[in-house]
């Protein structure tokens, strides 16, 4: 099924922080952005499944983020919590055109 | 072929729990379908009183998340009620005129609040407290009205009362028996526990029976048989449960008290089953949550086909979730002709055990004011042992290992989380688990409350044998299997200067580290290298990297230092004109005498502080948060000491240092010690011409009171010694130790030796000098750096219309 997708300018490469994450709010939705140690961006739903905390603010390792809230791991690849614990998280796809960082939104 | 359609009538603990155990044995045999009359998703109906107490919100009392029924394909109806069963053609429907036909049918409808059929109990401001309405009522009531009675003391009542109590009410227990919890405690006990509960405020009414509820509508009050009467603005009948068979019964299920179940908790009614307080299973009705997961155990296995043995009735326990209150039982209670018993009695420090025994057996417990043997007694008394083998391990302090080896596969380890022995072991042979942590991250056993620890080590003792390690080195984090001492030679040695090396170099599992080691090293690395070690945001957690407190709700908390707690009216009224300006959600005074404005958002905190222009109260610290004081000789009469003065000057010299842990400072100036320094890292009681210092208090979850180091006295040995204690720490504490742990792994002997050295603390003082050299205060800081700002404290706001 073909699906239409947005592409969301979320703000310039360069001015992100490495290996931190960045709130984006777009409408109504909270995206946590995040610039990994391997240059990489990731875009994930800025809410935990546990108890909805928020992402941004949480340490990173690699590609996974550890919510400030509790302590859950979180892949930013595929949104699942790791176990022991469970749930998943919305991931977005990410574009970097020349300096310019897009998260890419279903319409 | 098709899924089974299997149906629970009831969201609550044993339903659910049921369904869990069948989700484990058979993930896709079933098409699940639950229907709960309360609006809420599963949740944990024990924690209720907590939630009442205050200490707990609703969210956190939820077992199952709404995710989690989407996650196992189970169609649930929430506040939906199931008003018919047809038999024949095994069809379900409910109050919303839904129909749902069944293969398999499981009533798991719970029981309700014992309402006593009293003159006046319709009337309003009456509740029972067995659901969350209920506590919302309750929490209601404290905000209109004082005066609460609470009809029963048992377990529900006095949970109740404690509540009430916090909610701010004044609270009357009504009791029909002479002493409280008479069907778990005996008199003795039941006592002691009066005692307690009277110092924190409770008033008893003993050997009344209500005869009536006075009031037009409302309640106001109650008269007793005795013609006595009292008044009461709110009515709380905790009397008792009733199951809940009104369903069972119209649709002609047999019941007697509960729905009558046999051992695979079938009714008499074919494909229909019934679980947890709803039942009777012979001749007993349960109302605790020990059953419920046995109950769904074997229940599962009944409905997947796993043969078992069935459900053999519950040993049951109790355990009174009062602050500050010790009380456990089992089992037998009473004695008789046929019983001998053994009593410890213990007035002075208010401790009372007793043990029945039963033709040498072990049959019953009470304990209170010391519960720490209650789990293992409990194991005993369910396998009848000998009275002998109690007093025996007593007497020689055998290891737990032997309990735990003799209990039952499918035990309870873990209440909290319901982790079985079973799930444990299976988990250490599968996964060659080796310690409490690992056991910890793989099953969740021990994760919440954490009293279930001990029973942890003694089965990874028991199931590795030879293989276990009592002292088992502690390593820094799952990333690596250094220890943190190992950790730290190995960077003076290597010159070690980033996180990244360190794991690097010393080989971490995961190259990027976790949130466990990224802040310690961190915090090693600026330990051993004040000046020239810079620090990385990005390993710190959110509370020091923003310099605010995050909240539940992801907003923060903004606390000015004031120092020595003590103000003035100019701060007072900055403080005030940014609580308006920046809409802060609550003022409220910390434990440490400082002013907290919650619910600030991120990015509006910068500004915030710029318009206060004062530091930050560094609440978020690991490292010194606060020096509370007393008023001492400068007002106070009894004052010898100026301990304001001190406090003031302890806080200006170490405000920003880091340690392993938050640190906690108080200053009294007379022993009425009205600073709390007991309870402190450091706590300074100054007498006449002395000052006192005592170390490694902790008022937090472990609670211990300081051991003495030493008297001096004039306040620059204050300022001598606390500097070289404060750095003794800072270098040899574990990240995340609290001083409380760090005194009782050294000994305070130790740390008294080390320290009575005057060469020792100089060198100490002057390391410590070092580190304060180099710490700049956040705020501004932050406040002045563009980069920062954008980085940290901006929040991205794309409209949705952008392409």
């Amino acid at each position: 099924m073909e699906k239409t997708q947005r592409r969301i300018f979320v703000g310039n490469y360069s001015e992100l922080p490495k290996k931190l994450g960045k709130t984006v709010i777009i409408g109504d939705q909270e995206v946590a952005v995040f610039k990994l140690a391997s240059g990489d961006i990731r875009a994930i739903e800025n809410r935990c499944p546990h108890k909805g905390g928020v992402l941004a603010e949480g340490m990173v390792s690699g590609d996974h983020v550890f919510c400030p809230m509790h302590d859950w791991k979180i892949s930013m690849v595929d949104g699942k919590a790791q176990a022991p614990d469970e749930g998943c998280v919305q991931t977005y796809t990410t574009e970097v055109t020349e300096d310019q960082v897009y998260v890419l939104m279903e319409k | 072929m098709p899924k089974q359609k299997l149906l629970l009538i009831g969201n609550g603990m044993a339903g659910i729990r049921a369904i869990e155990e069948v989700l484990k044995l058979k993930p896709n045999q079933f098409e699940i379908t639950v229907f709960g009359s309360e609006p809420y998703p599963n949740y944990n109906r024990i924690q209720l009183s907590k939630v009442l107490q205050g200490d707990t919100d609703v969210s956190d009392i939820t077992l199952n998340e709404w995710q989690w029924y989407e996650d196992n394909n189970i169609r649930l109806y929430p506040g939906e009620t199931v008003i018919n069963i047809d038999k024949t053609k095994q069809v379900v429907s409910t109050d919303k005129g839904r129909e749902e036909p069944y293969d398999k049918l499981i009533i798991a409808t719970g029981s309700n609040a014992f309402i006593l059929p009293l003159p006046g109990a319709d009337k309003e401001g009456v509740t029972g407290f067995r659901d969350i309405k209920d506590c919302e009522k309750m929490i209601d009531y404290s905000k209109k009205h004082k005066k609460a009675a609470v009809i029963g003391a048992g377990l529900l009542g006095l949970e109740a009362a404690r509540g009430l109590l916090n909610l701010g009410m004044e609270v009357d227990v009504i009791h029909i028996n002479d002493y409280l919890m008479d069907r778990q405690l005996d008199e003795p006990a039941g006592r002691l526990l009066q005692k307690e509960l009277e110092e924190q405020g409770m008033n008893f009414l003993l050997n009344k029976q209500t005869a009536e509820i006075t009031g037009e509508e409302k309640v106001s009050g109650l008269r007793f048989n005795d013609g006595e009467e009292i008044d009461a603005d709110l009515i709380v009948m905790a009397v008792g449960i009733k199951p809940n068979v009104a369903l069972a019964m119209e649709n002609g299920i047999k019941v007697n008290r509960g729905i009558i179940v046999n051992d695979y908790m079938e009714t008499e009614t074919p494909n229909i089953f019934a679980v947890g307080e709803c039942v009777e299973h012979q001749e007993m009705v349960y109302g605790l949550v020990a059953p419920l997961y046995e109950q769904g155990q074997a229940l599962a296995k009944q409905l997947c086909g796993v043969p078992c043995d069935g459900y053999k009735g519950t040993v049951v326990s109790t355990q009174l979730k009062v602050s500050g209150v010790d009380v456990f039982s089992t089992g037998k209670i009473d004695e008789d002709k046929n019983t001998k018993s053994i009593k410890v009695f213990d007035e002075w420090n208010g401790t009372y055990k007793k043990l029945i025994v039963e033709d040498g057996k072990l049959a019953g417990a009470v304990l209170f004011g010391d519960t720490k043997d209650g789990t293992r007694l409990l194991s005993l008394i369910k396998k009848a042992a000998d009275v002998e083998e109690y007093l025996n391990a007593n007497e020689s302090e055998q290891s737990g290992a032997s309990l735990v080896a003799e209990m039952p596969y499918d035990e309870l380890i873990c209440g909290c989380n319901g982790v079985s022995k079973g799930t444990i072991v299976d988990a250490i042979n599968s996964k060659g688990l080796k310690s409490l942590e690992e056991v910890k991250g793989c099953t969740n056993a021990s994760r919440s409350c954490g009293t279930c620890k001990s029973l942890v080590s003694d089965l990874l003792e028991y199931t590795l044998g030879d293989d276990y390690n009592e002292n088992q080195k502690v390593s820094v984090c799952g990333c690596t299997t250094l220890s943190r001492d190992e950790v730290i030679e190995e960077i003076k040695e290597k010159g070690l200067t980033h996180t990244r090396e360190v794991m690097n170099v010393l080989g971490w599992s995961n190259e990027e580290g976790c949130s466990k080691c990224k802040p310690a090293l961190n915090y090693y690395l600026g330990m051993l290298n004040p000046t020239d070690y810079e620090d990385e945001k990005e390993s710190r957690y959110v509370n020091e990297r923003l310099h605010a407190n995050i909240q539940k709700d992801g907003t923060f908390s903004v606390i000015p230092r004031m120092y020595g707690g003590v103000t003035n009216a100019v701060d007072l009224r900055k403080i005030a004109d940014a609580a308006d300006k920046y809409d802060v959600g609550m003022i409220k005074l910390t434990g440490g005498q400082r002013i907290n404005l919650l619910g600030v958002k991120k990015q509006d905190l910068p500004d915030m502080w710029a318009d206060l222009g004062m530091k930050s109260g560094h609440a978020y610290q690991k490292g010194l948060r606060t020096v509370k004081t007393c008023v001492g000789s400068e007002f106070c009469r009894f004052g010898t000491q100026d301990s304001t003065g001190m406090g003031i000057k302890l806080e200006k010299k170490f405000e920003g240092i880091s340690g392993p842990h938050k640190l906690k400072m108080a200053v009294s100036a007379c022993p009425r010690n009205c600073a709390e320094g007991g309870i402190k890292d450091v706590g300074i009681v100054g007498l006449d011409g002395v000052w006192e210092l005592h170390v490694g208090g902790n008022g937090g979850t472990e609670l211990r009171q300081g051991d003495l180091l030493c008297k001096v006295k004039t306040e620059d040995e204050v300022m001598e010694w606390v500097g070289a204690y404060l750095q003794y720490y800072r270098e040899t504490g574990n990240y995340l130790e609290r001083t409380s742990s760090w005194v009782d792994r050294l000994g305070i002997d130790h740390v008294k030796e080390i320290l009575a050295v005057k060469e020792t603390r100089d060198e100490l003082n002057e390391r410590m000098d070092i580190a304060l050299s180099a710490i700049q205060e956040p705020w501004s800081e932050v406040i002045n750096n563009e980069e920062t700002l954008r980085e940290l404290y901006e929040k991205v706001n794309v409209t949705s219309t952008s392409k």
